[in-house]
């Protein structure tokens, strides 16, 4: 293709500056973002081995008893990992962070984000976090738990819990960082035309995300700053031998974690709404109601946590009202279900790499929203607590969509990111492998865990009749595995030989796809294009000569169109 | 406030292109960079009051949970010193406050002295806490995990030096309303969570206190420098505003803590 579309043989972002630290000190959002990007993945591999590392340990009939303290040591060590790395340094981090530096400036049309040298700091202080939670692995044995709670935490567990602690505090302060960049400059770098309800639906998801970063980050910040200080000076506030209360530490845990939850799909959600208007090449379907719900979820997330302590001794009128606000909050997430499904329907849906990673999630998100009716509501709850059904239902609702909605968020603006489009046929089997593999691994814990099979358990015997959903759970993860490095493979593969990319493949007609792929440094060759409505899909058409889509009407000096101009 | 920042362009600093000196590329004019920092410095101040906020929940909990403890520990705190640290950090707030304006109307030399000041009652805020907290130590009046707490649950486990010094202890000189040493044992113990609550409380607020004394250094310095004026004092605002915070903390901490009766 000979078409000025594609900038990878010109001066782009990518290429402007080379060596170490042009990439290490950069103040670039997009190459923040693609470091982030790069660093999420490894840790991704890291989370993963420990997870199958978990599903190897419980598969094959190994029996409670032939188990030696030291195997069940490096299991309880195996999960915790599992679940910190995950949800601290993978999950938290992808889509804001990753997806989130890379695109949300280009859709406002702006240079960069407000505070590009904070975002730099942002970025070194995950990676000082990351290193501390390396580091956790040498120093001993960590094994409370994600969930850090004392009093096992404080007073019984290694010291690796310092360390641990000490880097989730730092990656909560990266967090909140690049989360006040984000509400500062969507609030202040908006073009003029572009008024609240003319910001593309990622943009809202990404503002609603930041808020409760930095609402709630701080909380979990000092509550793990205690735990630290607990552990080292046994201050007493959550320690019961000292006259303190460990179901207070709760409270301040989940008061953070379960808005965390929503710090991880509301960005997925986001990037959803951009997937589903631009494969159905149809306006999206209740722009106002999406937008609103964004918001309605972040502020709903933060009074429900009390649904975490239905058994741990919290008073039985609190129970009920955190049950019944839990109940709400299905509502915002339905409305968005329902404008998606409404915004496909009569739409031309193009099955793209991309879409599929959309369609998985509404699948795997209806399971997993729908499942969490069952805990929200107390009777199930008692009986399912700690068991195996809680485990499937986070992992529906956290990788299921918050890791396909990166996936596909990834998908989706790689031909942006670097230039390059991806193997179509080779993406799609692995899309297509994740998700069978997703299944078979999680659906038979929903059925474990209905039949009382509880979690963090080493080991159950075969009297117990647990092996057979372990032993599908364990088939199913290597399908994931495989089907996941898959699409890793194709990414990669397309970096070397992947087709050159025009500046909008996809027909998106948000603002980062009216710039070159790869975008030069500071994201725009001319003055970014006047705002329109982010939805509006008469206004880009498909042109095969050009491989990609042109607006109908470009402008004269719209470098986009240069080549393409009939001579 | 905005208004003060649409300087008059002098122009001849060498750009040849208009581009004021100050505004970062990637804003468009001295107005929007304005407003977005001021937009962050007061969201960071938001997480701020919110990272403090687990320990006032603390508070505020075991408080309304044991009241009669809460009330017989703030004995043990010294209000005279906290009284003088209040006013300390007014002061302080009201001269870095005066700096702002200082920078806005060019008083360099003025911005200059308000910075010192500021920073020489922050540094005595400090020194007036150390000496409260060496008192403590001497007196035993710390947290329930501490080696040389009173607050014990078995009196016999207190060691014998602190109870030897410590004025608490016994009520050595009839100053308090009873001796630790008779108390309730369990009674005793809570205590001991009211000096976690306080430690932590007051030691994050110290924590907070040094960073801005960095901040004003570092200030102080950029001022000397000749770096701060009428078009640009950015920095000195926001440093302000997150003093104004730090000092907002402890106008709260002060009565919740010491003032109890
Ligand atoms: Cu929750």
């Amino acid at each position: 293709m000979t078409s000025s579309t594609n900038a990878l043989d010109r001066t782009n972002y990518l290429n402007a500056t080379k060596g170490f630290m042009s990439w290490f000190w950069t103040i670039d959002h997009k190459r923040l973002g693609l470091m982030y990007l790069w660093s999420v993945v490894g840790c991704f591999i890291l989370g993963g081995m420990f997870a199958m590392k978990i599903r190897l340990t419980l598969s094959g009939d190994v029996d409670f008893a032939s188990q030696t303290a030291e195997q069940m040591n490096a299991y309880n060590n195996a999960f915790t990992v599992h679940g910190a790395v995950m949800i601290f340094l993978v999950i938290i981090p992808s889509i804001p962070a990753a997806l989130g530096n890379f695109v949300v400036p280009m859709m406002l049309g702006t240079k960069d984000v407000a505070f590009p040298k904070l975002n730099r700091f942002s970025y070194h202080l995950w990676l000082i976090g990351a290193i501390l939670f390396v580091t956790t692995l040498f120093v001993g044995n960590l094994d409370t738990g994600w969930t850090f709670y004392p009093p096992y935490s404080t007073g019984y567990t290694d010291v690796s819990v310092i360390t641990a602690v000490l880097g989730a505090f730092i990656l909560g302060f990266s967090s909140i960082f690049t989360g006040l960049n984000f509400i500062v400059t969507i609030h202040k770098m908006r073009p003029p035309q572009m008024t609240w309800f003319k910001m593309p639906l990622f943009l809202w998801a990404i503002y609603a995300t930041a808020v409760i970063q930095i609402l709630a980050t701080p909380v979990i910040g000092i509550s793990l700053l205690l735990i630290l200080v607990e552990k080292t000076m046994q201050i007493g506030i959550f320690t019961p031998e000292l006259g303190g209360d460990p179901v207070f530490f709760q409270h301040l845990f989940w008061f953070y974690s379960h808005p965390a939850v929503y710090i991880m799909i509301l960005p997925g959600m986001g990037v959803m709404s951009e997937l589903f208007a631009t494969f159905s090449r149809k306006p999206i379907f209740g722009y106002k109601s999406i937008a609103l719900s964004s918001i309605a979820i972040a502020i709903f997330s933060f009074i429900v946590w009390g649904h975490h302590m239905f058994v741990s001794g919290q008073s039985e009128l609190m129970s009920i009202i955190f049950s019944a606000l839990t109940f709400s909050v299905a509502v915002p997430s339905a409305i968005k279900v329902f404008n998606w499904i409404a915004t496909m329907y009569k739409g031309s849906i193009a099955f793209t790499t991309p879409m599929l990673y959309g369609l998985s999630i509404i699948w795997l998100f209806g399971i997993g929203g729908l499942t969490g009716l069952f805990l929200a509501t107390l009777g199930t709850d008692v009986h399912f607590h700690d068991t195996y059904f809680v485990v499937a239902h986070f992992h529906y609702v956290m990788v299921g969509s918050a890791l396909f909605g990166f996936l596909g968020g990834i998908f989706y603006w790689w031909p942006k990111m670097y230039g390059r489009m991806v193997d179509n046929k080779w993406s799609k089997i692995a899309c297509i492998m994740s998700f069978v593999g997703f299944n078979m691994t999680f659906m038979p814990q929903f059925i474990g865990g209905a039949h009382g099979m509880p979690r963090r358990y080493a080991a159950y015997g075969p009297s117990a009749g647990f092996d057979g959903y372990n032993e599908a759970s364990t088939l199913g993860a290597m399908v994931l595995m495989t089907g996941l490095f898959l699409a890793l493979g194709t990414l990669l593969w397309s970096l070397k030989k992947g087709k050159k990319a025009p500046a909008n493949p996809w027909g998106g007609v948000t603002l980062e796809w009216q710039t070159p792929s790869p975008p030069p440094e500071h994201n725009f060759e001319i003055d970014p294009p006047v705002v329109g409505d982010p939805y509006d899909m008469s206004l880009f058409e498909w042109k095969g000569e050009e491989e990609g889509f042109l607006p109908v009407n470009p402008r004269p000096d719209d470098p986009c169109v240069a080549n393409v101009q009939p001579s | 406030m905005s208004t003060t920042t649409t300087v008059a362009h002098e122009g001849g600093h060498g750009h040849s292109h208009d581009h004021p000196k100050h505004l970062a590329h990637h804003f468009e004019t001295l107005d929007q960079q304005f407003d977005a920092g001021k937009l962050g410095i007061w969201t960071f101040l938001l997480t701020e009051v919110l990272f403090f906020s687990a320990l006032f929940v603390a508070y505020t909990v075991y408080r309304s949970n044991y009241p009669e403890v809460w009330q017989f520990a703030s004995q043990y705190l010294n209000t005279q010193l906290g009284a003088t640290n209040t006013l300390v950090l007014l002061l302080s707030s009201f001269t870095f406050a005066w700096g702002v304006r200082n920078a806005m109307l060019g008083q360099i030399g003025l911005l200059k002295m308000n910075l010192a000041i500021t920073l020489l009652c922050a540094g005595g805020f400090m020194g007036i806490k150390y000496m409260e907290y060496s008192h403590k130590f001497h007196e035993g009046t710390l947290w329930s995990g501490n080696e040389d707490t009173i607050f014990r649950l078995h009196a016999e486990d207190v060691p014998e030096h602190i109870k030897e010094h410590s004025h608490a202890w016994d009520n050595r000189d009839g100053e308090f309303s009873a001796a630790v040493r008779d108390l309730d044992p369990e009674f005793r113990q809570k205590l001991g969570i009211f000096f976690g609550v306080y430690f932590c409380l007051t030691g994050l607020h110290g924590i907070h206190v040094l960073i801005g004394m960095l901040l004003l250094l570092w200030l102080l310095l950029r001022s000397m420098r000749g770096d701060f004026g009428p078009d640009n004092f950015n920095a000195i605002d926001f440093g302000a505003l997150y003093w104004h915070l730090v000092d907002l903390i402890w106008i709260f901490l002060f009565p919740l803590l010491y003032l109890i009766s």
